[in-house]
């Protein structure tokens, strides 16, 4: 056949697959934790409000308003980064959206709804501070929660359904008889990302958000606001943390059964073995893992709960199926280490609570706090580097290779980089917002003694604007 | 009309409120460049930026729902567009994306200096886009976007008569749409002075749209000739001539201060317009392919169809809501401080059945969990694991706010 007549969407010679993978991934490394704000501080900001509405004490209405500006602020950078990684599906990987879109599309198509919603009521709840009834204010958050919901349910849909495909069948690089329901929600590998990605949204915004009071703690801000900020969000993340722990070994079982090639990649296992070890640190080097700690037959006991099952390993598929295990592997490690560190600094709060009723005293513990933010977001790329560079080479997993995916149009490069430009200046200016709001004096409604040391010529426009 | 052109129908009506109110949060920005930095450049700011505020973000989810709509349903077409106009649509998203950051730190610009570096990039950017989306629409419509991953040209699929002409009709229509509605708002928030300055600039921006609007349909005339032939033949010469008599007309209103009116009068031009450029390419999509063959199978768009059904079912009231409180004026009201004080309820530190019930919760969870190999022996050991952390924060978190929010020392 003449070049010229090749299919239309035939596979194409992209020079600059890495730089397009690398564009993917950057965008998705940007929207993932603004994400987690979508997903966890609408919550966070009802549970203040609630507690005002039953208490009547002005510190949780305080903190609920101040929150509800950065929940905005947040919420403005999430769509826009999201819309970003939209228009890429079409930009990067035109082959992969011709052939498949047909089948996944309906969970981006329902999503659309679950953002019109969040929208509109953060909208309504975000302006509707003093201007609606108490209840109906409260009401109009309820729905944001929800969506934040819903919301992640439906994008994971569509990246459970690229690991693990189902729902039509494929024949000479065609789709046929495609059932996107089946497709979609049919798909038990959507349980356990779902589930999996939602508690770390609590757990990036919960850290986050209370590393932030802890920081202040750090630096004699211990007043009533200041604790009250700082002990929701933190009870919040130090609950989910222990039980992602568990959600994690679910999802480690369910990636044994539907995607052996990842597994033997997180552990960097060559051969397949029966009674298969773990290795704690190390680096694989092609053949297997040096400098690692052997914990013997773990491997096979967490995987398939029998230290004699039968693991597969690497050789069951030819080099160029494998994905890149040492990326893979440093990821995954990276995000189950910070997850038991997440979960130790949680317990020790939790025990404190219940035995004490009060906080812990020692400095080390705000430092920890103040850490587990940042750490978190570093579990939460690793997470998705785990799942995502976890099946390559595959964009379909077992179907369509990403190179067959990309699309063959000049000037990815020039895409990447005015793209890293314009991700550092919105990086750059949501620091700077969030600082300017944190800035803001805080004043609690009939409490001189609530109000914190004023900043000396702090900006107090957010303020301002709401009084006019 | 056949079950392929349904999702069509779909996307065009997305598309018109996505012209017509993601258009109008544009233009806004569109006025804030225009014109010179004096007293009343600042309130007219201020009245932009409020009235935008509470509406700009489910405005643009009406692109998601046209993208995504796009795709499911005419796959091959999203992939063509999207892999031959990379470069207009690369320059949107970029625009979108400073946008969307400018608006969302202007409510912390302070000094004169950040004020301006702000509305500096949200008024390039708020141009920026509708042009690049309309040279988009240029191209598809002039035909210059064939069939395949990246087989149209990168620049002149984009770079031509129609594009360009389209690009500024859409910079255009967007900034008169913006006049007339906050002529609109400002006259019901009885801003005399901002119902003046923007009914001055509605009516010479429906003056300039008018003229650009034929200089563009005489563009298209030399430029494409297929399209030129599509609309002006029966029937997407009618929505075309509505379309200019709809135009007229609100201009009309607009000097009699009728805004109301004139909002739907606009927002009509605009929908029939595109109507006709659907219209004028039936029934290709792209050329050489029909809307028929471009569709995906049949459960794909019932799926897709009646998903949307479903879901107009919870967008339209709270669409409703949201705007009835916007245009009654109820987020520009005076902020009317706290209820009165509460009756001082202290929270209980931590009910015991609450307690006793999230630890049942995890006692359950956590064994179901990690022993069931799945089905729903392992859903209910999830959804207990949920309910703890739900649960534990209800009971531990308000019992930790109510000791920290005492005023001694915790
Ligand atoms: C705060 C974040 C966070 C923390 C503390 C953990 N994870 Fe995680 N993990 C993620 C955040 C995450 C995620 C949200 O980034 C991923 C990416 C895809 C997904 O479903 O969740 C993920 C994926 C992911 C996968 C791959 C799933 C797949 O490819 O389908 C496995 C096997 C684990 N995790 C296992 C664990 C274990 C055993 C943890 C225990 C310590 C753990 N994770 C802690
Ligand atoms: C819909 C849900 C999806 C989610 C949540 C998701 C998430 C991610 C994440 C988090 C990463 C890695 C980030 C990093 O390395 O820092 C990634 C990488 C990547 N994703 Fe996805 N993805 C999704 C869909 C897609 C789609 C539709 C494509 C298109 C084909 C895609 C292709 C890629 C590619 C090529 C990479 C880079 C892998 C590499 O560097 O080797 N993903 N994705
Ligand atoms: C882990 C995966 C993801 C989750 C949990 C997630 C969730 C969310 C949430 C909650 C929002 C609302 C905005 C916010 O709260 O900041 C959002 C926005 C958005 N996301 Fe994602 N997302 C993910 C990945 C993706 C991917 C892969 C795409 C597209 C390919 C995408 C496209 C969008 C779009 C278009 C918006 C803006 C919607 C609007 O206009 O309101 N997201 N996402």
């Amino acid at each position: 056949m003449l070049i010229a007549a090749a299919a239309p969407f035939a596979p194409v010679d992209q020079e600059y697959l890495f730089e397009a993978r690398q564009m993917q991934a950057l965008s998705f490394a940007v929207h993932i934790p603004l994400v987690c704000f979508g997903i966890a501080f609408p919550a966070f900001v009802l549970f203040m409000e609630a507690l005002w509405l039953r208490t009547g004490n002005p510190v949780y209405r305080t903190i609920a308003r101040r929150w509800s500006k950065a929940m905005l602020a947040l919420f403005a950078v999430g769509v826009v980064t999201g819309t970003i990684l939209s228009f890429e599906l079409g930009l990067l990987w035109p082959g992969f959206m011709a052939t498949f879109a047909d089948v996944f599309g309906l969970g981006f198509t329902l999503e659309a709804f679950s953002f019109f919603v969040e929208a509109i009521f953060i909208a309504i709840y975000v302006y509707g501070w003093d201007r609606l009834s108490a209840r109906a204010h409260f009401l109009a958050g309820v729905p944001v929660v929800i969506a934040g919901f819903t919301g992640s349910l439906m994008v994971i849909s569509v990246n459970a359904w690229m690991n693990n495909p189902s729902g039509f069948t494929f024949e000479d690089g065609r789709v046929t008889d495609v059932r996107p329901l089946a497709a979609l929600f049919g798909n038990h590998h959507l349980w356990h990302e779902l589930v999996h990605m939602y508690l770390a949204g609590y757990i990036v915004a919960g850290f986050l958000t209370a590393g932030v009071y802890a920081l202040g703690w750090l630096r004699g801000r211990r007043g009533p606001y200041e604790r009250v900020a700082l002990v929701v969000p933190l009870t919040v993340a130090a609950l989910a943390s222990p039980v992602q722990i568990v959600v994690g070994d679910w999802a480690a079982r369910e990636v044994a059964r539907e995607q052996p090639t990842k597994l033997a990649a997180l552990e960097g296992l060559q051969r397949t073995e029966e009674g298969a070890p773990v290795h704690l640190l190390g680096w694989y080097d092609g053949e297997e893992v040096r400098y690692g700690i052997p914990l013997p037959r773990l491997l096979s006991l967490l995987a398939f709960h029998d230290p004699n099952a039968r693991v597969e390993g690497l050789e069951e598929v030819p080099p160029d199926e494998r994905p890149p295990v040492n990326v893979v592997r440093v990821a995954f490690q990276t995000m189950v280490g910070i997850g038991l560190a997440l979960a130790a600094l949680s317990l020790v709060y939790l025990v404190v609570w219940l035995r004490r009723r009060r906080l812990p005293r020692s400095p080390w513990f705000y430092r920890a706090v103040a850490a587990a933010g940042p750490l978190s977001v570093v579990a939460l790329i690793a997470g998705w580097i785990t799942t995502e560079v976890g099946r390559q080479p595959w964009v379909v997993y077992g179907h369509m290779r990403t190179e067959d995916a990309v699309t063959g149009a000049n000037g990815v490069p020039v895409g990447y980089a005015s793209l890293l430009l314009v991700y550092a200046g919105l990086i750059a200016a949501v620091a700077w917002i969030l600082r300017r709001l944190a800035r803001a004096p805080v004043e609690i409604a009939g409490r001189p003694g609530g109000v914190a040391p004023v900043l000396a010529g702090a900006a107090r426009p957010a303020e301002e604007e709401d009084r006019r | 009309m056949t079950l392929a052109e349904v999702p069509l129908v779909l996307m065009l009506v997305g598309l018109v409120a996505y012209a017509v109110l993601g258009g109008a949060d544009f233009g806004a920005a569109f006025w804030q460049l225009a014109g010179r930095r004096d007293a009343g450049s600042k309130a007219r700011r201020e009245h932009a930026y409020r009235a935008m505020g509470p509406v700009w973000e489910a405005n643009h989810v009406w692109l998601i729902f046209v993208l995504a709509i796009c795709w499911t349903a005419y796959p091959k077409a999203f992939a063509s567009i999207f892999s031959t106009l990379t470069v207009p649509f690369f320059i949107a998203a970029v625009g979108i994306v400073l946008r969307g950051t400018a608006y969302a730190v202007h409510a912390g610009t302070a000094r004169e200096i950040e004020r301006r570096t702000v509305d500096a990039v949200f008024s390039v950017s708020s141009i920026l886009t509708p042009f690049a989306l309309g040279t988009a629409v240029g191209g598809i419509a002039s035909g210059r976007v064939p069939v395949g991953n990246a087989r149209g040209d990168l620049v002149t699929s984009w770079v031509n008569p129609t594009s360009f002409a389209v690009g500024v009709l859409a910079v255009a229509t967007g900034a008169y749409l913006a006049a007339v509605y906050l002529a609109g708002d400002a006259a019901r928030a009885g801003r005399h002075d901002l119902t003046v300055s923007f009914r001055a600039r509605a009516l010479a921006a429906g003056a300039a749209t008018g003229v650009m609007a034929l200089a563009g349909l005489l563009v298209v005339s030399l430029d494409a000739e297929t399209l030129r032939r599509g609309l002006l033949r029966w029937p997407a010469i009618l929505p075309v001539v509505g379309s200019a008599a709809a135009g007229l007309a609100t201009v009309e209103l607009v000097r009699r201060s009728r805004f109301e009116a004139a909002r739907y009068g606009a927002s009509a031009a605009v929908a029939a317009i595109v109507v006709g450029w659907a219209l004028a390419q039936r029934p290709e999509l792209l050329p050489g392919l029909t809307v028929d063959e471009a569709a995906a199978g049949r459960p794909t768009l019932t799926a897709t169809i009646v998903g949307v059904a479903l879901g107009a079912v919870i967008l339209v009231p709270s669409l409703a809501l949201l705007f009835g409180l916007v245009l009654r004026g109820r987020f520009d009201r005076e902020a009317a401080g706290p209820d009165a004080e509460k009756s001082g309820l202290p929270v209980a530190a931590c009910p015991r059945p609450l307690l006793w019930t999230t630890l049942l919760t995890l006692a359950v969870g956590v064994p179901l969990t990690l022993i069931a190999d799945g089905g729903p022996v392992l859903a209910v050991g999830v959804v207990a694991l949920l309910a703890f952390v739900a649960l534990g924060s209800i009971a531990v978190g308000s019992g930790a706010a109510t000791v920290a929010a005492q005023d001694e020392d915790g």
